[in-house]
C-alpha cells in the first residue's frame, strides 16, 4: 500500500505532512502536485517532517506527499564514469537537454541511461559459486574504466545463468546468482557505507605531483587529508590539482555549494586533460557532482553522500579512488540551515549538535581496504576536503571537528596568498600523520636518504622563521654569515621548491624523483656554500652565483619526469 | 466569515509585526506567493508570503506595514511568485526598488513576465568566462582582471569612494574590439537620497544614462523592499543577456543594505540567528543573487556582476564580506590607509584578486606579457611593502640596495599606477606600459616573473 499525507506547513525547504503514519524515517518521497524530490527525516505521531531537494515556491498545504517506500538512493552501473550529476545524482546533460539552460523543478530523469547498450563479457560460468561482490562479468565503459559486474552485496551462491558476450542494457538480466535474477544496474541507499572486509594500514602515498603536499605533507592511500584557509588561498586551484594528477584510477570530484563558474571550469577542462598515466582524457575516469550554492540547499546536504556512495561502488571494483569535497563547509552549512529550519536547539555556532558525528561519519568511509569477495584484493578511497572557515578563523567548529579526524592538515595562508606564493600552503603549520607509515615507500621507489633529506629541509625552514625574528629586530647584515647562508638557502627552499605553478605546463606535475632531486640539489648548494663561508668566501659572493639562478629555474626548465641533477 | 474564497481576499489579518502581517483562516495559499494588501485607508501594497500552514499565512509586506490593522486591512493572494515585466525599453530609464518607474516616463509595456527569483543556471549549460572587459582602472585591467561572466566585488569601507569607483566602471567599462551591444543595470539598495542624486548627476552629465537601466531603493523606502532590488535587477539582466544577447554589467550597491534588511526580517520572524545576527542560510540567499552572474554555452550574451558592500568596521571577516567572497570569483579591496595617502582609487592589490583573470588575458585577449607584468608587479610590491615594514624598525640605511630599490618601487607603484584621476581611462596597453616602465627601477635579475623575451620586448631600454 502507498501511504499518501498531505502538506500543512511549508517553510522554505522544509515541509510537514500529516496522515504520514507508517513512512520511514529517511524514505524518500514525492511532494506536492510538481512531485518534488523530498526524504523523511523526523516522525512525530501522524506527520513526518520533510526537506525537499528542489525549491517548493507556490506548492500549497493540501497537496499530496507520496512515500516511494525506499530511501534515498544512487543508481550504480555502467554510465556513472564521466557523468556529471546535480546532489541527488541526476545527470545535468540530460537535464538540459529537458529543461533548458536553467534547472525547471521536478525534473523526473534516469540517473543512469536505461536504454543504451554495453559490450558485457561474461567472466563467471554457470556452476560457479560466488559470493557477493564476485565479479560477474565486465564492461568497457570509458577507454580508462574497465567497469566490473559484481555480484551484489546481499546475493551469493551457485551461478545458474550467465548471458553471453553482448550488448545489454542496464535493466536487461545478465545472470542467475542463487536463485536471484541479476542485472547490471545496482542501487545503494546513500547514507549506509559498503561493505567491506576489513581496513588496512595506509602506507602507500596517493602521489600527487605537488611538491609540498607529497615531499613534506603527503596523504596515504586511503587517507583524510583535510585543507582550511580563508578565501582567495587557493582552496579550489589545489583541489583540482590533485584532481588532475593525483595517481589514482578513479576520481570523484564534489563541487558543494560551490561556484558554477568553477564547475564549468573543470567541466570544460577535464576532457582535454591527458591523464599522465593512460595518456586518455582524465574525464574517462571522472565523475563530477555539482551542486553549485545556489542550487537547492537540501540537495547541497545529500551531494557528499551521493558522492562518496559512487567512491564506494568503484572501490569495490577495486580500483583506487580518489574523492575531492569541495567544500565541507558548505555541507555544514546546509546541515544548519536545515537544523535552523526545524527549529533544533543549536549547537556551537548554531550548527546542529549532531555536526561533529555526522562528519566522523563521512570521513570514516574513506580507506584503504580489502574488499569483499572470495578474492578479496586491496582498495582505497583517499578524501581530501576543503574547509572554508568563516573570516579564516580556524577554531570554528567546521574545521575543529575535521582536524579531529584528518591526519592530514594542509593549511592554506592567506598572507602567502597576497603574495602569490602558490599553493599557499603553510609549512610550519601543517602537518601529516602519515610520514613514518609512508617511509618505507619512498626509500623503496626514490631514494634510501629520503626521509633525512626531507627532514633536513624541514628542520632549515623551521629555522628560518626564528632567524626572521631576529632580523625583524637588527636587519639581515647583523646575522653571521653562515646564518645569511641558511636564510639563502631557505628562501630557495621556498620559492623554488614550495612555491610550484599550477598553469605551467611543465611545472604542474613534478614526479616524485624530481622532487627529491631538486631538494638534494638545494640542499647541496646549502652544503657547499657553508663550506665557502667558512673557508671565507663573502656571502653576497654566493648569492651572485649563477649556479642559483638555475637551480630556480629547474622547476619548469626539465620535464616532468626527468632525472637528470 | 467575511472572507471570499473565489477571489481569495481575506479581511483576517491577526497580528501585525515589523514587517510582517499574519492572516488567518486562509484556503489554498502557496508558498512565496505574492499578496495585494489594501490599508484601511484605501493605499495599495503588496506582500510575499514568507511561511504557510493550514489556515495561516505569514506574509512580509514590501512597502512597510504602517497604518496597517487587525480590523479593515484587505489582503488578496494573487496566485503568482513575484513577477517583473520586462522589455528593450528598460534601457535609458530608472525605476524603484520594485520596478515602478520613478523618471516620470511612461509605464513599461512588457514583452515578457519573468519570475524575479529565477531558476539556477545548469551548471552544464554554463561556459567559462574568459573574455576580458576593460574598466579603464589600471589596478583592475592589469592585476585583477574582470572577465565577462564573472561576479567581482569591491570591498569597501565606509568613507572610501566607492561611490565614484563605481559610477567610473560603469562609465569606462567596455568589450575590446568587439561590436557586442553593451548595457549597465545599475541597482543601488538602501542609498542615501545625497547619494542618489550624486549617481544620477554623474550618469546625466556624462551622458552614460542611455546604457544603463537603474534600479534605485532609497535608505528611507521600506527596509523590505531591498530583498526584491537585486532580483529585479538580475531578471532584467537576464532578459537582456540571454533573450536580447547584450552584455550586461550589473552593479549592485551596497550588498550590506540587503543583508541588514535579510537580518531585519529574519528577527521578526523569530528564528534561530547565526553569525552575529545575521540568518544561518545568508549564504544559500547571497549565492542565489551572485550566481546569477556568467555565460551560457550557445548564447551571445553574459551577466557580468560588481557587487558593492561596505565592510562594517573595514573587517573583512564579517559574515557579510566573508560570505560573499566565498560566493565570488575574487574581490577588489579598498584600502582605507591607501585612501589616507590621498590615493584613488584606493585599491589595495594585495588582498585583491580575481579568479577567472588567467583565462582573460594573455596574447589574443589582451597581451602576452599581462600575465608575468601582473604576478612581477604583486610581488614587487608586497615585498616593498614589507621592507616598509622593517624600514620602521631598523631604519632605511640597514637595508642593502636591492631592498632599497624595491622601496622605491612600491612608492612609484602607488603614485603612478594605482592612482588615476576619476575620469582617466587608461587602455590594457597603456596600464602594462605603465608596469614595465615602473619596474625599470628594480635590478634585471630581479624580474624573475616575466619571461626573459618579454623583459627584451617591453622593457624600457637605457638611453
Amino acid at each position: 500500500m502507498i501511504i499518501e499525507g498531505k502538506i500543512i506547513k511549508i517553510a522554505g525547504p522544509v515541509i510537514i505532512a500529516d496522515g504520514m503514519r507508517g513512512a520511514q524515517m529517511l524514505e524518500m518521497v514525492r511532494v506536492g502536485d510538481e512531485k518534488l524530490i523530498g526524504e523523511i527525516i523526523e516522525l512525530e505521531g501522524d506527520t513526518a517532517t520533510i526537506q525537499v531537494y528542489e525549491e517548493t515556491a507556490g506548492i500549497q498545504p493540501g497537496e499530496v506527499v507520496e512515500c516511494t517506500g525506499g530511501a534515498l538512493s544512487v543508481e550504480l552501473g555502467p554510465g556513472v564514469m564521466s557523468s556529471i550529476f546535480d546532489g541527488i545524482q541526476r545527470p545535468l546533460r540530460i537535464i538540459r537537454e529537458e529543461s533548458g539552460d536553467f534547472i525547471a523543478r521536478g525534473i523526473d530523469v534516469d540517473s543512469v541511461n536505461k536504454e543504451k547498450k554495453w559490450t558485457f563479457k561474461p567472466v563467471a560460468k554457470v556452476g560457479d559459486v560466488l559470493k557477493a561482490g564476485d565479479v560477474l562479468g565486465e564492461v568497457q565503459e570509458t577507454t580508462a574504466v574497465l567497469h566490473k559486474i559484481m555480484v551484489p552485496p546481499h546475493l551469493e551462491g551457485e551461478v545458474t545463468e550467465i548471458a553471453a558476450e553482448g550488448d545489454y542494457n542496464v535493466l536487461e538480466d545478465i545472470a542467475e546468482v542463487g536463485g536471484e535474477k541479476v542485472q547490471m544496474l545496482q542501487k545503494w541507499p546513500v547514507k549506509r557505507s559498503r561493505p567491506y572486509v576489513r581496513k588496512l594500514d595506509p602506507d602507500v602515498p596517493l602521489v600527487t605531483g605537488q611538491r609540498a603536499q607529497d615531499t613534506f605533507f603527503s596523504v596515504a592511500k586511503g587517507g583524510a587529508a583535510a585543507i582550511p584557509g580563508p578565501f582567495g588561498s587557493g582552496k579550489t586551484v589545489t583541489q583540482q590539482q590533485l584532481a588532475k594528477w593525483a595517481d589514482a584510477d578513479i576520481v570523484v570530484y564534489i563541487g558543494c555549494g560551490e561556484r558554477g563558474n568553477e564547475m564549468t571550469e573543470v567541466l570544460t577542462e577535464f576532457p582535454f586533460l591527458d591523464d599522465p598515466k593512460t595518456g586518455n582524457p582524465l574525464m574517462d575516469r571522472t565523475v563530477l557532482i555539482a551542486n553549485t550554492s545556489n542550487m537547492p540547499v537540501a540537495a547541497r546536504e545529500a551531494c557528499v553522500y551521493t558522492g562518496i556512495t559512487i567512491a564506494e561502488y568503484y572501490r569495490d571494483q577495486g580500483y583506487d579512488v580518489a574523492l575531492m569535497a569541495d567544500s565541507t563547509s558548505r555541507w555544514a552549512e546546509a546541515m544548519r540551515e536545515i537544523s535552523g529550519r526545524l527549529e533544533e536547539m543549536p549547537g556551537e555556532e548554531g550548527y546542529p549538535a549532531y555536526l561533529a558525528s555526522r562528519l566522523a561519519q563521512f570521513y570514516e568511509r574513506a580507506g584503504r581496504v580489502e574488499t569483499i569477495g572470495s578474492e578479496p584484493h586491496v582498495a582505497s578511497i583517499s578524501v581530501v576536503g576543503a574547509v572554508s572557515p568563516p573570516g579564516g578563523d580556524l577554531s570554528e567548529p567546521v574545521t575543529q571537528n575535521t582536524l579531529r579526524i584528518c591526519k592530514v592538515f594542509w593549511a592554506l595562508d592567506a598572507s602567502l596568498a597576497d603574495k602569490r606564493h602558490f599553493p599557499s600552503i603553510d609549512w610550519l603549520q601543517s602537518y601529516s600523520l602519515y610520514v613514518d607509515s609512508i617511509e618505507g615507500w619512498w626509500a623503496e621507489n626514490v631514494a634510501a636518504d629520503w626521509r633525512a633529506t626531507r627532514d633536513q629541509a624541514m628542520s632549515l625552514l623551521q629555522k628560518e622563521s626564528e632567524l626572521q625574528e631576529i632580523v625583524q629586530l637588527v636587519g639581515p647584515d647583523a646575522l653571521p654569515e653562515t646564518d645569511q647562508a641558511t636564510l639563502e638557502t631557505t628562501r630557495m627552499l621556498r620559492e623554488d621548491f614550495l612555491q610550484q605553478n599550477a598553469f605551467d605546463d611543465v611545472d604542474t606535475y613534478c614526479a616524485p624523483d624530481k622532487q627529491y632531486k631538486m631538494l638534494k640539489t638545494i640542499l647541496l648548494f646549502y652544503k657547499e656554500s657553508l663550506a665557502a663561508v667558512n673557508r671565507g668566501a663573502p656571502i653576497a659572493n654566493i648569492v651572485a652565483l649563477p649556479v642559483k639562478e638555475e637551480i630556480g629555474k629547474i622547476q619548469s626548465a626539465i620535464t616532468k619526469q626527468c632525472s637528470e641533477a | 466569515m467575511n472572507t471570499n474564497i473565489k477571489t481569495r481576499e481575506y479581511t483576517t489579518v491577526s497580528e501585525v509585526s515589523g514587517p510582517l502581517m499574519v492572516v488567518e483562516g486562509v484556503e489554498g495559499v502557496g508558498y512565496n506567493e505574492i499578496v495585494d494588501i489594501e490599508t484601511p485607508t484605501g493605499e495599495k501594497r503588496s506582500g510575499q508570503v514568507l511561511e504557510v500552514t493550514k489556515d495561516v499565512a505569514v506574509i512580509q509586506v514590501f512597502e512597510g506595514t504602517n497604518d496597517l490593522n487587525t480590523k479593515d486591512t484587505k489582503t488578496r493572494f494573487t496566485g503568482q511568485t513575484a513577477k517583473i515585466g520586462v522589455s528593450r525599453d528598460m534601457m535609458g530609464r530608472i525605476f524603484n526598488g520594485i520596478g515602478k518607474p520613478i523618471d516620470g516616463g511612461p509605464e513599461i509595456i512588457p514583452d515578457e513576465e519573468l519570475d524575479i527569483n529565477g531558476a539556477p543556471m545548469n551548471p552544464a549549460s554554463r561556459e567559462f568566462p574568459e573574455e576580458f572587459i576593460q574598466t579603464g582602472i589600471s589596478t583592475i585591467d592589469g592585476m585583477n582582471t574582470l572577465v565577462r561572466g564573472q561576479k567581482l566585488p569591491i570591498f569597501s569601507g565606509s568613507g572610501l569612494p566607492h561611490n565614484d569607483l563605481a559610477v567610473q566602471i560603469a562609465r569606462q567599462a567596455k568589450v575590446l574590439g568587439a561590436d557586442d551591444e553593451f548595457a549597465v543595470i545599475f541597482a543601488a539598495m538602501g542609498i542615501t537620497n545625497e547619494e542618489a542624486n550624486f549617481f544620477m548627476r554623474d550618469f546625466e552629465r556624462t551622458g552614460a544614462l542611455e546604457k544603463l537601466t537603474v534600479f534605485m531603493n532609497l535608505a528611507d523606502d521600506p527596509a523590505i523592499e531591498r530583498i526584491l532590488t537585486p532580483k529585479m535587477a538580475l531578471t532584467t539582466a537576464e532578459y537582456y543577456a540571454f533573450t536580447l544577447g547584450m552584455q550586461v554589467l550589473v552593479i549592485l550597491t551596497d550588498m550590506t543594505n540587503y543583508c541588514e534588511a535579510l537580518r531585519e526580517i529574519s528577527a521578526a520572524r523569530e528564528e534561530v540567528p547565526g553569525r552575529r545576527g545575521y540568518p544561518g542560510y545568508m549564504y544559500t540567499d547571497l549565492a542565489g543573487i551572485y550566481e546569477r552572474a556568467g555565460r551560457i554555452d550557445g548564447k551571445e550574451g553574459s551577466i557580468t556582476q560588481m557587487p558593492i558592500l561596505v565592510m562594517p568596521q573595514d573587517d573583512i571577516t564579517h559574515p557579510i564580506p566573508d560570505l560573499t567572497g566565498y560566493i565570488t570569483e575574487g574581490q577588489i579591496v579598498l584600502s582605507r590607509e591607501i585612501s589616507r595617502k590621498g590615493i584613488y582609487p584606493p585599491v589595495d592589490v594585495l588582498p585583491s584578486l580575481s579568479r577567472l583573470m588567467s583565462g582573460g588575458i594573455g596574447g589574443d585577449k589582451t597581451r602576452d606579457d599581462h600575465s608575468g607584468v601582473s604576478d612581477q608587479l604583486y610581488s614587487a610590491y608586497a615585498e616593498g611593502r614589507e621592507l616598509r615594514d622593517l624600514v620602521a624598525v631598523v631604519g632605511e640605511e640597514a637595508l642593502t640596495e636591492r631592498d632599497q630599490k624595491f622601496l622605491e618601487f612600491a612608492q612609484a607603484f602607488e603614485d603612478q599606477f594605482i592612482t588615476q584621476s576619476k575620469d582617466e581611462d587608461r587602455t590594457i596597453f597603456e596600464t602594462l606600459d605603465l608596469g614595465w616602465s615602473l619596474l625599470k627601477i628594480l635590478p634585471k635579475a630581479e624580474l624573475k616573473r616575466v619571461k626573459e623575451e618579454f623583459i627584451e620586448q617591453y622593457l624600457p631600454k637605457d638611453d
